[in-house]
């Protein structure tokens, strides 16, 4: 696919280069030598890499990257809502990362759905003499006190794996004693180098205990798909999956926003994987084409410009009956998307984001702000590997600054430098750029708002840029620095 | 108050050892503490003529959480008044045997079982340092003695070796010394002279060589030292020898522990290992 060159007035390779060094300047000999390859001026025609990523951080940066086990209970497993996610470890892992994330859910609490805190809560006790029988014990409660969950993840905190606590062996047995799924997910906080390897892990947990073991009741049809790496935030998949069965398709599971056990389990049968995050993801599309056969497709849904392209590229997948109602679905919400972007882009056009996120959203909003009127004048990731950066590459404009694992010094000194209109990051820059005078979204929960995705998430996404960039807040607000 | 740590490789004899040294500094008149750091929790059995004492981590197991116990409930006096207390643990295969180690100390600490009226303090430390649980007794404001009880077996004197270079790593951020090795005899060839050899390469003493003798195994059948068991034995007093030794000890120093192929020369002066022939390595007796 060719594209147009996209270029900023201002930006050139060898500014944004003089950029990455000034901020590049405090760092010690060592540090410098280190950060350095994860900087770099996008080359959009090169559709690869200007970056180096998935390195362990470097001492002593501000990194805003989290664990492994955050990557298995925050991202895949947590989602899951006819499970109880069990948090093993110390209570502090399974408390602080409950319900941060806004994968929303329906159904009743405690009934069919079970967004709750669940943790063995380990004592010193438990370090010494192990955790294994408290686990059993507490599988059996759980499985008393909710006996219409589905199914019990087991997700290890780093103690577990310190001590060699053996909850493979605990789930196999309790498994088999409460006759439903509980699945152990050795996800260990110091495993890997960020979040990255506890997608991982967990994709590879949901292939060796999940994927194949249920069948849809309903009679296979060619239209079954199932959405992938879709988590809900915000009622996303509430705009995604409606949209996808508008056009004519069955989507048969969500992995994993609002996502049901039996549905993932049975994805083994569906004709197409949907892709949305690429990273936390790819590994069970990869192992489902590999083992089934079944192909995938990664679609972005942000915007109506990428709706649209995503939409035409799904339809070359299927039959002409396909393909006419994806055409009558464009037809019907484009002149809706329009009287939108009439609306706001009076007051966007011209403006400059910088984002700074998770799996998929540095590259995937971006066009959503073009659609708006707006530049991204930098992007990067906390936890991408190569294979992100490489997609990243033709999304971003001529020349911006790419960063990887970006430390606070060096956003804030880039933000400086750029002065964007509007930073999409997370709640740990949040504060720190409001403080400098720059607008912020919170673009990992979508900052208490959403959905942003498919046509029903646009609207919403650009009243609150609008209202985020535009807000009189900001001309009452000096910045001592 | 000196504390003191024994180490040692597993089975040679470091509770016996450190149970009848400390009934023979009771014997002189020296209030000692015996902290056991071993899951096994065979370390004060003697001094109190238990089956086995009950543990810190047992009775936090028992009632929920370290802050849930009192001393009184972990310490007992036994023969001289020695007060004894068991860190506890799992058993083989489950947990943090280390942890609970840290656990215990602490808790003694927090609580106030090191009071000045204690002479020594003795930690009786499982086999090896595995992790740094077992190191616990030797770090920062705890014992800044130790003392490795081995034998002439060339396993025991690679371990004894081995504990020195742990022993190293602490001396050089802190202020452990090896104050000598403990030779529990096995009856080996020319044991003395080699423990006394390896002490001296270790730049340490043989502080004492407690000869083998059934009196000691006659004594444990009873759980009781062979000096509270028969006070009039030759063998009680070579512990009571070991005891004065050590009570008047000022030798203490940052070992030098040996390279594997210093070791083996040594095993070799003394007659204990062949020179080395590689034809016969790997080659199992039928076959030679």
């Amino acid at each position: 696919m060719s594209h147009e060159i996209k270029t900023v007035e201002g930006i050139t390779k060898e500014s944004t280069q003089e950029m990455i060094d000034k901020a590049l300047e405090i760092y010690p000999e060592k540090g410098k030598k280190k950060r350095a390859p994860h900087l770099a001026p996008n080359d959009q025609a090169s559709g690869s890499a200007c970056v180096k990523s998935n390195r362990k951080t470097v001492p002593g940066l501000m990194s805003a990257r989290g664990c492994a086990y955050a990557g298995a209970k925050g991202v895949v497993w947590g989602p899951i809502r006819d499970m109880v996610h069990v948090s093993h470890g110390p209570v502090g892992c399974g408390w602080y990362s409950w319900g941060t994330r806004r994968n929303l859910m329906s159904g009743i609490t405690g009934v069919d759905s079970f967004a709750m805190q669940f943790t063995s809560d380990f004592q010193e006790k438990d370090i010494v003499y192990g955790g294994d029988k408290k686990l059993k014990t507490l599988l059996e409660e759980a499985h008393d006190l909710f006996p219409l969950a589905k199914g019990i993840s087991v997700l290890s905190e780093c103690p577990v794996g310190l001590i060699g606590d053996d909850i493979n062996s605990v789930a196999k047995q309790s498994s088999k004693d409460l006759d439903i799924p509980i699945i152990p997910c050795n996800c260990e906080g110091f495993r890997g180098v960020s979040q990255s390897l506890g997608h991982h892990i967990s994709n590879d947990t949901i292939r060796d205990h999940i994927i194949g073991t249920r069948e849809f009741a309903e009679p296979e049809s060619p239209y079954d798909v199932a959405l992938i790496g879709e988590y809900n935030i915000g009622g996303d998949a509430w705009s995604t999956k409606p949209l996808l069965e508008e056009c004519g398709l069955n989507v048969k599971a969500v992995w994993t926003g609002d996502g049901e056990l039996e549905n993932i389990a049975a994805t083994h049968t569906v004709k197409l994987n949907i892709i949305h995050c690429y990273r936390s993801m790819n590994y069970m599309c990869k192992v489902m084409e590999e083992k089934y056969g079944i192909p995938w497709i990664e679609l972005n849904f942000f915007g109506p410009t990428k709706i649209r392209e995503s939409l035409r590229k799904l339809g070359e997948l299927f039959d002409d009956s396909i393909k006419e109602k994806i055409e009558a679905v464009i037809a019907k919400y484009d002149p809706q998307m329009q009287a939108v972007i009439e609306e706001y882009k009076p007051r966007l056009d011209g403006k400059t984001v910088m984002l700074y996120v998770g799996g998929l959203r540095p590259r995937h909003t971006i066009n959503a702000y073009e659609d708006l009127g707006m530049t991204c004048v930098g992007s990067g990731y906390e936890f991408a590997h190569g294979d992100d950066y490489d997609r990243t590459a033709s999304e971003m404009p001529e020349a911006t600054v790419v960063y990887d694992d970006v430390s606070e010094y060096e956003f804030e000194q880039f933000a400086d430098a750029l002065k964007p209109d509007l930073i999409g990051s997370g709640i740990k820059e949040k504060y720190l750029f409001q403080k400098m005078g720059i607008p912020f979204r919170q673009m990992h929960s979508w900052d208490y708002s959403g959905p942003y995705h498919g046509y029903k998430g646009f609207p919403t996404f650009a009243r609150d840029i609008d209202m985020a960039i535009n807000s009189p807040t900001w001309s009452l607000v000096k910045a001592p620095f | 108050m000196r504390q003191i740590a024994i180490y040692g490789k597993g089975g040679i004899g470091k509770s016996t050892t450190t149970q009848n040294t400390v009934a023979g500094l009771a014997s002189i008149g020296k209030k000692v503490m015996i902290v056991g750091c071993d899951p096994k929790a065979d370390s004060t059995r003697l001094i109190l003529h238990a089956k086995a004492q009950s543990t810190v981590m047992d009775l936090v197991r028992e009632r929920g959480t370290v802050e849930d116990l009192e001393l009184e409930d972990v310490m007992k006096i036994g023969y001289g008044d020695t007060k004894c207390v068991e860190s506890g643990g799992p058993e083989p295969g489950v947990g943090c045997a280390g942890r609970g180690v840290i656990t215990a100390i602490n808790f003694l600490e927090e609580n106030g079982a090191y009071t000045p009226d204690l002479d020594f303090v003795f930690y009786d430390v499982l086999g090896d340092v595995v992790c740094g649980g077992f190191a616990m007794p030797i770090r920062e404001g705890k014992a800044e003695e130790i003392y490795i009880v081995c034998s002439g077996e060339m396993m025991a004197m690679y371990a004894a070796n081995n504990i020195a270079k742990g022993i190293l790593k602490y001396a050089s951020s802190g202020k452990v010394r090896l104050g000598g090795l403990i030779c529990n005899a096995r009856k080996t060839d020319k044991e003395f002279e080699l423990v006394s050899a390896l002490a001296a390469k270790l730049s340490t003493q043989m502080i004492h060589f407690v000869p083998r003798d059934n009196q000691v195994q006659r004594a444990e059948m009873r759980r009781m030292t062979v000096i509270e068991y028969s006070p009039d034995h030759p063998q009680a007093q070579e512990y009571r020898n070991l005891a004065q030794k050590i009570s008047d000890n000022k030798m203490l120093v940052v070992p030098t522990p040996l390279e594997m192929e210093e070791l083996e020369d040594l095993l070799m002066e003394y007659g204990i290992m062949e020179a080395e022939d590689e034809s016969v390595v790997g080659v199992a007796e039928k076959a030679a």
